[in-house]
């Protein structure tokens, strides 16, 4: 038994919830100690998300208590949950865009005299809240204009606003470089010397071995375990996590990449855009995985964005098969044939109310109609039955609505409707982004056999794991510009973060 | 027996989708049958078809506006200068053909201009087509002064006033332009490209599709279906009227709510707007038989539209 004694702030036991028939939980349990960070892991599906809305008040559990200090804890609604001091950082961003930082951090607790908003006071507590956690923002910032990863921040700082005695994290870093993980670490480690208990999520195992304490491993609705963070090793987890041995993170090559002689498909020559980036140069040939990484703001996903013709180039050439191309707009790069998955599947990838079927032949349309524009549904079905069964798709039906699959299951989606297109060139931005480990592996073996099949497959990633163990040679960006192309041999964590914070020698 | 158990799986993916709204039009039906004799009669149901046709085309066009998540508050003017362009063809001595194919050109021209200031100059459809509201509504005055003109071309009128094999010819065009509509945004690219661009912009641009053109030629074809409305009105009414059609966009928006059509875009289909079309026709068929008063007409319509969407949003909330 890892966890013993009387200090435990938050206890869960013999929790069940039953949405219908479906059985999201059964038999949880849980024990919180203060001052300590407790990581919930399990793949998507695993009921982590139900677990956490119970704790938020968003769902009542079907059996089952909580004990929260000592109290019986039944929130019914967020604002209950904040009252009995637990806060919740949702993976889903909940800002509002149009609104300051400050005016966002201190929603709805804004400091105020007869019901008028005092504007200096807001900014002061806010600014003051904002410096002690260390945030790279402005308060004063529309959060519109954020980076994401920024966005994140101000997320967590919305949540640490309240004196909570538990915070839950649900995929904090998922948007966060390196650099911004190791902010939110550093306030993770003063809530801990403060008492606070840390409920914490995530599917990046460095991560969790490296903060925290104590692990709770689900799977399916149920308790597994739960350890102590001495007494237990990744590859353990994993197992524990999915049930079955996974000695490999990352597929080997089968085939080998192509030689540094044979003519590159994509060469990309001086490329700038404004101030997002300059004189961006690097080439791909058929078949190679190119690993893209550097910090949130290096100007990764605004290049790819250009490529993709969403953005226009201020200066440069782009050039596919030994010819000079100009292309100004998605239409045009899909007909040279370059598939984009963008890093946000659900505002740029999915039409989440549609079917998976129509999310599947949304790009290859074309493909699936006739003459007149009518479309041939026996075709398209067939098309994307072929898809949801190659990439291994969980999915009820081809009519199920795309936006109640998990994570991996929707970004498997959005590959398959760029695979339809039979791309030569691949463009994937952070494709494993808030995916569980089971179907990263899958989506892994989809990206190697894609290359074995001769896509040119550009890997934009923010995990320099993921980068390594995947790519044949590393693109490594700082600010806007190309500070490294490493080859294999120089591929090593420290080499690759030496360039990409901009301290290489 | 597997076409049977098909023909109910049909059957149901029917009720699961229009369920609500077509009991709500069952229920109205009953009721005005049981308070008044006439209104269950196949002669009745002609009428109500035939007061329904104008509103009924204009809503088709407004579904594919609000399936994109846009709005058009345009049509009611545009019905009005339908009318007027089809009156002042027969002044200049066109003949019926080109004054048909002119007038519902303009429709199309109207549209277009809607179009382009909301997808070119990044407008909101809104604030576009409350202006050209305004403006429409002033150039139908234009030729006349503000005066109404009369249509006396007899295959104009006829549109209104004649049959074929027994059934008003209004009601051939609302079929007609029903079916062209429905398969349109069912079995196409088109329609397709439609419902994902009103699912989600941002997706639909990086899958390739060529947002801002489908956007036109969707207000394009708002803009015909007004038009088209037009022509049934104008030759209805023996004349072109500058007050044509006002505050007719309320009725066409009402009537794609109500079949369930999402002014978030993404969902909606032309049999739903056509039973939405249905139930505001039944409804003022049906209170004008009883005599009630306009103004408790307005009152019980907005109830029952209220009434309607609520049920329907509240049984496929229950569904997720």
């Amino acid at each position: 038994m890892a966890i013993s004694g009387d200090n435990v702030i938050l206890e869960i036991s013999d929790m069940s919830k039953e949405f219908g028939a479906v059985k999201a939980l059964k038999s949880m349990q849980l024990k919180v100690r203060p001052g300590r960070v407790h990581t919930i892991l399990g793949e998507n599906g695993a009921g982590k998300s139900t677990l956490m809305k119970i704790l938020a008040g968003v769902y009542q559990p079907t059996t089952g208590s909580i004990v929260l200090d000592g109290q019986p804890y039944a929130p019914t609604n967020p604002q209950d949950a904040a009252k009995a001091g637990l806060t919740i950082v949702f993976q889903e961003l909940s800002l509002c865009n149009n609104m300051t930082v400050a005016e966002n951090i201190l929603a709805t607790r804004e400091p105020s005299r007869g019901g008028f908003i005092n504007d200096k006071a807001l900014v002061r507590k806010a600014a003051e809240l904002v410096k002690e956690l260390g945030l790279p923002v402005s308060v004063t910032d529309q959060v519109g204009d954020l980076s994401i990863a920024q966005r994140q921040l101000v997320e967590i700082a919305k949540g640490l606003s309240i004196d909570a005695k538990v915070v839950i994290l649900d995929e904090p870093t998922s948007s966060l470089s390196d650099s911004e993980a190791e902010i939110l670490f550093q306030i993770i480690g003063r809530l801990k010397e403060k008492g606070v208990a840390i409920i914490y999520i995530s599917h990046r195992m460095e991560e969790i071995m490296r903060l925290s304490d104590d692990i709770t491993v689900v799977r399916d609705g149920s308790y597994i375990t739960t350890r102590d963070k001495t007494e237990v090793t990744i590859a353990e987890l994993i197992a524990l996590m999915v049930g079955r041995d996974m000695n490999e993170i990352y597929p080997p090559r089968d085939v080998a990449a192509p030689a540094m002689t044979e003519a590159p498909v994509l060469a990309v020559n001086g490329l700038s855009r404004g101030e997002e980036f300059e004189n961006v140069s690097f080439d791909i040939r058929p078949g190679e995985i190119l690993g893209f990484f550097g910090l949130i703001g290096s100007g990764r996903s605004e290049v790819m964005n250009t490529l993709f013709g969403m953005a226009h180039a201020s200066a440069g050439t782009v050039a596919i098969d030994g010819a000079q191309v100009k292309i100004t707009s998605p239409v045009e790069a899909i007909e040279r044939r370059i598939g984009f998955v963008t890093e946000n599947r659900k505002e740029e990838g999915l039409v989440l109310s549609h079917s998976v079927e129509s999310n599947i032949s949304m790009v290859a349309l074309d493909g699936f109609s006739s003459l007149f524009g009518f479309l041939k549904r026996k075709r398209e079905r067939d098309a994307a039955k072929a898809e949801v069964a190659r990439l291994t798709i969980k999915t009820a039906s081809l009519d199920t609505i795309a936006g109640s699959l998990s994570g991996g299951n929707q970004q498997k989606i959005v590959l398959a409707k760029w695979l339809l297109t039979k791309p030569k060139i691949l463009i994937l931005d952070e494709p494993t982004r808030g995916v569980d480990v089971g179907a990263k592996f899958e989506i892994y073996k989809i990206i190697r056999q894609l290359a074995a099949e001769g896509t040119a497959i550009l890997l934009v990633s923010s995990e320099l794991p993921e980068v390594i163990g995947m790519s044949d040679r590393v693109v490594v960006m700082s600010e806007g510009k190309v500070t490294a192309i490493a080859d294999p041999d120089q591929m090593t964590p420290e080499k690759i973060m030496h360039f990409a914070t901009g301290f290489a020698s | 027996m597997s076409d049977k158990s098909a023909a109910s799986a049909a059957f149901k993916q029917v009720m699961k989708q229009y369920g609500g709204i077509f009991l709500s039009l069952i229920v109205l039906c009953v009721i005005f049958s049981v308070t008044n004799g006439r209104f269950m009669s196949v002669a009745n149901f002609l009428n109500i078809l035939q007061q329904v046709s104008v509103i009924a085309i204009a809503a088709f066009g407004m579904t594919w506006v609000i399936l994109l998540g846009e709005i058009d508050l345009s049509i009611g003017s545009i019905i009005a200068v339908a009318g007027m362009v089809g009156a002042q063809c027969f002044a200049f001595g066109m003949s019926f053909v080109p004054a048909l194919i002119l007038t519902i050109a303009a429709g199309g021209l109207l549209g277009l201009a809607n179009g382009v200031l909301t997808a070119k100059f990044l407008l909101p459809s809104f604030i576009v087509t409350v202006a050209t509201m305004g403006i429409y509504r002033g150039m139908v005055s234009l030729p006349t002064n503000g005066a109404p003109a009369m249509i006396m071309e007899p295959s104009w009128t006829a549109i209104g006033t004649q049959s074929f094999i027994g059934i008003p010819i209004v009601i051939w065009v609302v079929a007609v332009l029903f079916l062209f509509n429905h398969i349109l945004l069912s079995k196409t690219k088109f329609g397709r490209r439609a419902y994902l661009t009103g699912g989600n912009r941002e997706a639909a641009l990086y899958s390739g599709i060529k947002v801002d053109r489908l956007k036109i030629i969707i207000f394009m074809i708002s803009g015909v279906m007004a038009a088209i409305s037009g022509v049934l009105l104008s030759s209805r009414l023996f004349s072109a009227q500058t007050n044509a059609g006002m505050s007719y966009e309320l009725d066409a928006i009402a009537a794609a709510v109500l079949g369930g059509t999402s002014l978030a875009g993404g969902v909606g289909t032309m049999i739903g707007t056509l039973i939405g079309a249905l139930i505001i026709g039944v409804l003022n068929n049906g209170m004008n038989m009883l005599s009630v008063p306009y103004f408790y007409q307005l009152i019980v319509k907005g109830l029952v539209i209220l009434v309607a969407v609520y049920l329907d949003v509240r049984s496929k909330r229950a569904k997720q």
